[in-house]
């Protein structure tokens, strides 16, 4: 087996699976392009993380991932929770094939980008305006993930033209032939 | 637990009697070919004699068959002897998309030295047209190859038509038989392609041992310099009792072809039928008719392969998949993007190859074990998620 024991464990009996309806911070990360997909829900009370659920859409690696992660982010501050690093994933699942380290910082960010999004939100209730919803996947670059939010077509993180894609209307580079949300790609002749 | 091996794409096991043939000599009969002594001429004859058997399978003549160490090796062999040979007429080359990698990572070498190369694109089907290789040939054209059938998705190209166009257009023509060879008929008089390429542990032989066909008169350059084994085009003390296996491996096929072949379609037709009756949103890969009998294979939505794999795994199911995940280069198939299948569904790829001792048990088995490992990935999917939320709207 590929895998530790530690993973297949998480992977058979993944803990915290599912969604928070009214999460306080909510985070996607990967795209179908590069394999898995991740989106973390998490309820914050006290500064603390007091309830969290993921959900995954790849392999064995990137359950068990998303399982750890959420598993040592309950309880956590959110600071500690920030601390959580692809590292210390790894280390908690007895290690993982080279080729998969990728996944655990999947898990990681996704985490990350649900505290970070709890954060806007809080910030954006003082300033007493409405919380935007975060999971508006059309809001954020589908290459660097940075917010779009009020810009037309260009990403300011990663310098990119980006344009609707005609088969599935979501945001892809100008002129790219694959898009990375539907992954409509013309075939070489 | 039960143990269910659906991955024949991977390998075939070993059929008894091959292995049986090869054990003398990997023992007593341990002779080199190559050496004048009755040890050596025992081997000799064996080779021979396996020779004929690999020929006899494909109709060819023995002196047409070179044998090698795998498929992949044939491969290189066709493709790197054919264009090296034909340099001074020219150096473009015509493949299709969805080649092997041992044909498509050739190609990435060749176009280091200078060769061109063109690719023909497949229907959703996996189908090549004819048509379309001919619009891409020049004058500068020297080789067109492409696969007699593709292991992945199962679909059977129309070679014979291929070959005819660069019949007419006096360019060499290649196929990759890898997949094909030992599990559907396979007849290089009718196909009249310059050379095909066969793998043993395709169809109950060893691994380690294959062939290419090369058709007798095509100018090729030697792959392996050194000794005069296979008339100096291969050279290398030869793998006897693996080739014996493969001798074997082919004579067995020959005789009962048509008997596997009645064996396990029915139970892959079951299987076709029967899990998109179990599964919503399955969609089957490859040509409805022309397709390999032994194999089929499925795009899962929601659901990613490797997980897919590992599950079964667990139950004791061996299956295989094109998953970007499963790959160790972390890319989806290349043979379901270029059939238009998107980045998502070919996550969901799943492939199930019988090999000849299935049995119907093993079918319904899986047809029972499956379904609720899909139901429970798509439960953790977001993607199903989203999915079940944009229906109800």
């Amino acid at each position: 087996m590929i895998y530790s024991e530690k993973v297949m464990e998480h992977f058979q009996n993944p803990r915290n699976v599912g969604v928070l309806k009214n999460a306080d911070g909510v985070g996607q990360v990967g795209n179908p392009v590069c394999g898995d997909m991740m989106t973390f829900y998490i309820k914050v009370e006290d500064n603390r993380i007091a309830d969290v659920r993921f959900q995954t859409f790849g392999c064995g690696a990137a359950i068990a991932v998303s399982s750890m992660v959420s598993e040592m982010a309950l309880g956590k501050t959110l600071e500690e929770a920030m601390e959580i690093s692809n590292k210390s994933v790894a280390e908690e699942l007895g290690g993982l094939p080279k080729n998969k380290l990728h996944c655990s910082n999947l898990g990681a960010d996704a985490l990350h980008k649900a505290i970070e999004n709890y954060k806007k939100r809080q910030k954006a209730t003082k300033k007493d305006q409405p919380a935007k919803s975060a999971d508006k996947a059309k809001c954020y670059c589908p290459y660097c993930e940075g917010s779009l939010e009020g810009m037309e077509g260009f990403c300011k993180e990663c310098q990119i033209e980006l344009e609707e894609c005609g088969e599935c209307g979501m945001p892809k580079r100008k002129g790219a032939k694959e898009c990375p949300h539907c992954g409509k790609t013309k075939v070489i002749v | 637990m039960r143990r269910v091996y659906l991955d024949h794409t991977a390998t075939t096991p070993l059929h008894p009697q091959v292995f049986e043939a090869m054990i003398p000599y990997l023992k007593e009969k341990f002779g080199n070919p190559q050496s004048l002594h009755f040890v050596g001429q025992e081997a000799l004859n064996a080779i021979e004699e396996a020779r004929e058997r690999v020929a006899g399978l494909i109709k060819a003549q023995p002196e047409e068959i070179y044998f090698t160490s795998s498929g992949s090796e044939s491969n290189n062999f066709a493709l790197k002897g054919f264009a090296l040979a034909h340099r001074s007429r020219g150096n473009h080359i015509v493949l299709s998309v969805i080649e092997h990698q041992s044909i498509l990572h050739s190609a990435k070498n060749l176009e280091k030295i200078g060769c061109t190369f063109s690719y023909v694109p497949v229907d959703e089907y996996g189908m090549v047209d004819p048509e379309e290789v001919k619009k891409v040939l020049t004058k500068e054209t020297i080789l067109v190859s492409i696969m007699l059938a593709n292991g992945e998705v199962g679909t059977i190209e129309p070679v014979a038509e291929i070959a005819k166009v660069c019949r007419n257009h006096d360019v060499l023509f290649h196929t990759d038989g890898v997949a094909a060879v030992g599990n559907i008929g396979v007849d290089v008089t009718k196909l009249k392609v310059d050379s095909l390429s066969l793998a043993g542990n395709q169809f109950y032989g060893p691994k380690g041992c294959a062939a290419l066909y090369i058709k007798k008169g095509a100018r090729i350059f030697s792959f392996i310099d050194g000794g005069i084994q296979e008339k100096g085009r291969r050279a290398g003390t030869e793998n006897v009792a693996g080739i014996v296996g493969l001798g074997k491996a082919s004579e067995i096929a020959k005789d009962i072809l048509e008997q596997r072949i009645e064996k396990v379609k029915p139970l892959r037709d079951k299987l076709i039928q029967r899990l998109p009756q179990k599964v919503e949103h399955v969609r089957i890969t490859g040509h409805p008719e022309r397709r390999l009998p032994h194999q089929t294979s499925f795009c899962i939505e929601f659901v990613e392969g490797e997980a897919m794999l590992l599950s079964l795994d667990m139950q004791g199911v061996a299956a295989s998949s094109g998953s970007a995940c499963t790959s160790r280069e972390l890319k989806a198939s290349h043979v379901l993007l270029a059939m238009g299948i998107n980045h998502a569904t070919a996550q969901g790829s799943i492939l199930f190859s019988l090999i000849e001792e299935t049995t119907l048990e093993d079918i319904d088995y899986l047809l029972e074990v499956f379904p609720p490992i899909i139901d429970r990935l798509r439960k953790m999917s977001p993607l199903y998620t989203k999915f079940l939320e944009e229906k109800e709207k």
